[in-house]
């Protein structure tokens, strides 16, 4: 009996629940945490930004989503163009097992929202991307209301990525801001952990707040603040990656070999 | 005097115009296919003259073949203008032979399709019956006391065979059952004995019908055409109610499901659902085809109505009764892939996709993203080591995009690159990796790369390679962008 009950904890709809996103700064500006059933919406600073925003809305949606649920990425053919098509590796590589990603491609923006709603609805998935480049008419405050609903009746997480978005209708929880931000240089100055420039946009239960720059830990699955004094470290525009950083990782014995 | 000019439908034959077909007008007249224009125009004044389009009239064909699935699942095409029903066992739901086949051509002579046919034992029989003497039913076994008093040319044989046939004084196919067969086969082919023995019914050629019979079928009959959209989907639950009894009987479940509908007109309309795993659910079959129905982008047009509905199922696997266990788990699948499902008779299969590994290392190459009602997930291999950072690229560019890029010794990392003509100042890189081209796949232009994960002064993240060795496979090294970090 008891452990039908554990069991039933683990499918129990997640709505209202706060999930940690950094332990740290971020956590505290969100009042405790990310909300998890509820719509996020993650603009990239630039269009350049795409697939920095797309790593951080896979990795939010690991962190609210519960262990080994599948999560699903709806993307248009026109994103495929802009970006790249997601490379599994990648998404291993940032700690999302392939197998556990269903990939929904379509054609237009009111295709995804439809599908987006049909997805957020379903109670089994972890979370849900949904990723529509530009201002389409199709997403209104009208639809991304419609998002909100479904995800609050689900439980699922939905991220809207948004790259290349003017417009913010302002149906979601919370509207985010993202940059690609530099990375804590390994040895040999290869680039590090990815890292992350984030602003809070709007949060609906608080002030807005940032910026912030976060790394994402694969292996902990979560982010880890990460100080602006790194950019110490690249002060010379025309440093050549062929020696020691100055500043190697501290307390890591990350130890590569380039080539 | 017919009131209305002749109809002449006429093919270009060695730069002439000829006739291939005419109206009974034309008949009338005495103007015969095989007849140039010219000399058609010099007997009759003003003919109404129209270009054959062999590509339309095999369209018809298929629209009346499709219609004709009602009499029976295996109906194959015949040549470029006829059809090959076989009514094995399916003649009596319709009142026997005779009313069938009174049925069928009365309905495409509502059409306006002039239809002559025969009924016969054997396919080949009642081909020549049809030409010949349109109408006839053979008794069981008659078949060759049948065809006996036909002509040669209707064996099927070419012109020349036919010619030679009627020139050795075989005028009739009766002529030819009489004479010992070892002869003619030795003059005329072995063709012209298979012929005879299947004008005969000795042996039988199978035909090939157009579509796959369904495993289980249900059809629902309207004296009084149905066009609602309710009636439809009433009718539809009907059928999915029976056909989940039929292949429960059967210890079966379905993977792909097919409603037809045949429109008072002729028109058929045939509308497919697939289900990711086997499924006699009739709410779940109902839930996909309303998605379906709502999804199409030519809507189903009831026009006068409905007269027959029916719905099969083609691919069945055995049916695994799960259990509904109590921790959720299985209520959770059963959800997801009835999202899929749902998913997919929306917006088709082909738009749901997982990915499943290759056993490559080349990058473009190492997944495949393939429908998830095709493939069950796949167990990816595990090489991640703990504490490093990304590897490989979150999207990759198919092809790779060409980049200018500037390194300081030929074959190390680029100091700037120009991508979509921006510029980037590389601020850390590492490499190379290099990843060379399988050899089984090797041409003289497939190249080694040598991979950099670079990122520039604004943060962002690139994987960039150039190609072919320095000095050894290229005096000067493309570069390529590949793959964005996130």
């Amino acid at each position: 009996m008891a452990a039908i009950e554990r069991a039933g904890d683990g499918t129990r709809p997640l709505a209202g629940r706060r999930l940690p996103v950094d332990h740290g700064a971020v956590d505290t500006a969100l009042g405790g945490g990310l909300a998890a059933g509820v719509l996020h919406e993650i603009l990239p600073a630039a269009v350049a930004d795409s697939a920095a925003a797309g790593g951080f809305a896979l990795a939010l949606s690991l962190c609210l989503a519960p262990a080994e649920r599948p999560l699903v990425w709806i993307r248009a053919a026109a994103s495929v163009r802009e970006s790249g098509e997601l490379h599994p590796d990648g998404l291993a590589a940032l700690g999302l097992d392939p197998a556990r990603l269903i990939l929904v491609r379509l054609g237009d923006a009111a295709a995804i929202l439809r599908a987006g709603v049909e997805v957020a609805r379903c109670a089994a998935l972890g979370a849900v991307i949904i990723e529509i480049y530009g201002d389409p008419k199709a997403l209104d405050l009208t639809s991304e209301r419609r998002l909100m609903l479904a995800a609050e009746q689900s439980g699922v997480s939905v991220i809207l990525l948004r790259p290349g978005a003017k417009a913010a209708p302002g149906g979601a929880e919370t509207r985010w801001r993202l940059a690609s931000g530099p990375t804590r240089p390994l040895p040999m100055n290869a680039p590090g952990r990815p890292a992350f420039d984030l602003t809070l946009l709007r949060h609906r239960h608080g002030p807005p707040g940032g910026p912030w720059r976060l790394e994402w830990n694969r292996d902990a699955k979560r982010f880890e603040p990460l100080h602006f004094a790194t950019e110490t470290i690249r002060s010379d525009p025309d440093a050549l990656p062929r020696v020691q950083p100055a500043a190697p990782a501290a307390g890591r014995a990350l130890w590569r070999h380039a080539g | 005097m017919p009131a209305e000019a002749p109809l002449l439908i006429t093919e270009k034959a060695k730069g002439a115009l000829v006739i291939v077909a005419r109206d009974p007008a034309a008949l009338r007249l005495g103007l015969a296919p095989g007849l140039t224009l010219a000399e058609a125009r010099a007997r009759v004044a003003d003919p109404a003259v129209a270009e054959a389009d062999p590509a339309a009239d095999a369209a018809l064909l298929e629209r009346i073949a499709d219609w004709c699935d009602r009499y029976t699942p295996l109906v194959a095409l015949d040549g470029a203008d006829a059809l090959m029903l076989d009514l094995t066992g399916v003649a009596h739901l319709f009142g026997g032979e005779a009313a069938l086949l009174e049925d069928c051509l009365r309905r495409l002579n509502a059409f306006g399709i002039s239809a002559r046919g025969a009924i016969a034992g054997s396919a080949d029989a009642a081909r020549a019956l049809a030409r010949a003497r349109p109408g006839t039913i053979v008794p069981s076994g008659g078949e060759a006391l049948a065809v006996r008093d036909l002509p040669v040319a209707l064996i099927g044989l070419d012109a020349a065979r036919s010619l030679a046939l009627v020139r050795a004084g075989l005028k009739t196919i009766g002529d030819l059952i009489d004479r010992p067969h070892a002869p003619l086969a030795a003059r005329f082919g072995a063709e012209c004995v298979d012929r005879i023995a299947g004008l005969t019914g000795l042996v039988h050629h199978p035909i090939s019908p157009r579509r796959l019979v369904p495993v289980a079928l249900a059809e629902r009959i309207f004296f009084e055409p149905v066009s609602r959209t309710e009636d439809i989907e009433a009718t539809l639950a009907g059928l999915a109610a029976d056909v989940a009894v039929l292949l429960e009987k059967r210890g079966e479940g379905g993977r792909r499901f097919e409603a037809v509908f045949y429109r008072v007109d002729g028109f058929v309309r045939r509308i497919a659902v697939a289900t990711s795993r086997p499924s006699r659910d009739a709410k779940a079959l109902i839930r996909l085809f309303r998605e379906k129905l709502d999804a199409l982008s030519d809507p189903l047009e009831a026009g006068f109505g409905f007269d027959l509905v029916r719905l099969g199922t083609f691919a069945t696997e055995p049916f695994v009764e799960t259990a509904t266990s109590l921790d959720g788990r299985a209520r959770d699948e059963d959800a997801l892939t009835d999202l899929v499902d749902r998913l997919g008779a929306r917006f088709g299969p082909e738009h749901v996709l997982r990915f499943v590994p290759e056993d490559t290392h080349i990058p473009e190459r190492r997944a495949r993203a393939v429908p998830v009602l095709a493939a069950p997930a796949a167990r990816w291999p595990e090489d991640l080591v703990a504490g490093e950072p990304p590897l490989r690229p979150l999207s990759l560019f198919n092809p790779p995009e060409p980049i200018e890029a500037l390194a300081e010794v030929p074959d190390g990392p680029p100091l700037r690159f120009r991508w979509r003509r921006v510029l980037h100042r590389v601020a850390r890189a590492e490499g190379p990796e290099r990843i060379a081209p399988e050899w089984w796949r090797m041409s003289d232009d497939t190249l080694d790369r040598d991979y950099y994960r670079v990122e520039d002064q604004e943060g962002r993240r690139f994987w960039l390679y150039r190609e072919g060795l320095y000095g050894q496979e290229a005096a000067s090294p493309r570069w390529y962008l590949h793959g964005l970090f996130a």
